[in-house]
């Protein structure tokens, strides 16, 4: 369900261009084509869609790297 | 649990106490500070939770009940506290260098360690009296003297500014060592509440920092004879009041100027997301006030660092050393510039709605305060003092 939602931002926001169906939990989004500004533009639509602020602490790269990555720090903030 | 607690928590972390600024700052002092500033009046709200918070104590060592911080650890606590209002952080920054002067010179003299019990017991409050009527502004210099007889003594000065005297539990005040004595041979008296009479001679309707309250009185006071400190005011200056009163200023200003860069941000968010196509023009304004942000926190951060070092090298003539005096009068007035550049710069971000005084991004409290700065200790005072050692002095 958290993947679906993710999955949604990511091809409303990501502009990727793979489509983001296709791409498995674990895919690499650096490597199908986000970029540092795509990368802030999800930010700030996730915050938007869960009513969430992401710490400055986990603003790396390691938690944009995929759709699962972005799963687990929503769910860290949303558990806070 | 009031202002007497007892309970203290001695193992209490450092990250503990910012949490406990946090707490108050979002409860407390960052709710009345719209109020405090309109009214122009003490913070009351403010430091109600700040001494139920046992945060006037910070920095008094533990064997007498405080946290026993540095002043490394309160410059951060004064740039957290003025994120949620300037004022409360200014008024919590005069407090504490008070204590400074006290922990670094007399905590090893019965009547003020016993003070500084009491202090951690009740939270007291500490005001300052060292510019004087007459003086024009230099505090090296002193008209009033304290004058004893016996075991008692009396004092009586004409003081253009104190701040928020009527709030405090005692004010340390300075002035010549006895009648006899040259304006330049200086005393630092405590002078409690109970023992002093206070006549209002100024007012304080001021254009920022309207929470400190800082009038004119005239103080009229008497008292215990071991309430006058046996160091020399100058020797106080030079290792304490100077250093601790500009860095932890420099670190309220860079708290307010970084308030006011929140605002920026949130505005430059907002932008972001109307239009996630096209990166916002104020984007590239904020990583500038950004990079001034990061200038003023690293000089400032240097100087703090240093005087850490000279602190634990315990070598009392590095105080008197022009170098390191003309190194605390940069980070006054490098400090006191930039935070009125950064809030300005913050403000054509914010745009209309930062000017505007009835909005949430209102920028009015910030910038009226950021003016202030170069002025309380008028920065060409310090940099005519600087201007002077800077002929003598080689490392540039």
């Amino acid at each position: 369900m958290l993947q679906e939602n993710i999955r949604r931002i990511l091809s409303e926001h990501g502009k990727l261009p793979v489509d983001v169906t296709t791409l498995a939990d674990e895919s690499d989004l650096y490597e199908s084509g986000l970029t540092s500004l795509t990368t802030v533009n999800i930010m700030l639509a996730i915050e938007d869609h869960f009513d969430i602020e992401f710490e400055d602490s986990m603003l790396s790269r390691a938690t944009f790297q995929s759709v699962n990555s972005l799963a687990d720090a929503i769910e860290e903030l949303l558990e806070n | 649990m009031g202002t007497q607690a007892t309970q203290i928590d001695s193992n209490r972390s450092f990250d503990d106490i910012i949490g406990l600024v946090e707490s108050a700052g979002t409860s407390t002092i960052a709710k009345f500070a719209d109020e405090v500033d309109r009214d122009a009046r003490f913070p009351t709200e403010a430091f109600d939770a700040l001494k139920e918070a046992r945060l006037l104590s910070s920095m008094v060592p533990a064997k007498f009940g405080g946290d026993g911080l540095s002043v490394k650890e309160i410059c951060r606590v004064c740039e957290k506290m003025a994120i949620y209002d300037a004022s409360t952080a200014m008024i919590y920054a005069m407090h504490q260098i008070q204590v400074a002067c006290i922990v670094h010179h007399a905590q090893d003299d019965e009547y003020f360690g016993n003070y500084l019990r009491e202090m951690c017991d009740k939270q007291l409050l500490l005001a300052s009296a060292t510019t004087e009527i007459g003086v024009g502004g230099d505090v090296r210099s002193s008209i009033c003297a304290v004058n004893v007889e016996g075991d008692r003594f009396t004092l009586t000065k004409k003081a253009p500014v104190i701040s928020y005297a009527l709030a405090s539990d005692a004010i340390m005040v300075t002035c010549r060592s006895s009648e006899d004595a040259p304006g330049q041979d200086q005393s630092v008296v405590l002078v409690k509440t109970e023992d002093h009479e206070l006549e209002q001679i100024a007012g304080w309707d001021t254009l920022g920092f309207r929470g400190t309250c800082s009038s004119g009185f005239v103080v009229t006071s008497s008292g215990h004879a071991d309430q006058i400190m046996s160091v020399p005011y100058a020797d106080v200056l030079a290792k304490s009041m100077h250093p601790v009163s500009h860095l932890t200023w420099g670190s309220l200003w860079t708290g307010l100027a970084a308030s006011a860069v929140e605002v920026a941000r949130k505005t430059v968010r907002e932008a972001a997301r109307k239009n996630p196509d096209a990166q916002p023009i104020s984007a590239l304004r904020l990583s500038e006030v950004n990079e001034l942000l990061f200038s003023m926190r690293s000089g400032l951060h240097q100087a703090i660092d240093e005087y850490e070092a000279l602190l634990a090298a315990g070598d009392d003539r590095a105080f008197q050393n022009f170098g390191f005096a003309i190194k605390v009068n940069n980070v006054k007035v490098r400090c006191s510039e930039m935070v009125v550049d950064i809030v300005g710069k913050a403000l054509q971000i914010v745009g209309i709605s930062g000017y505007k005084n009835d909005s949430a991004k209102s920028l009015s409290r910030h910038l009226r305060d950021a003016y202030g700065a170069s002025l309380m200790v008028n920065n060409d005072r310090i940099r005519g003092h600087n201007a002077t050692m800077q002929i003598a002095h080689k490392g540039s």
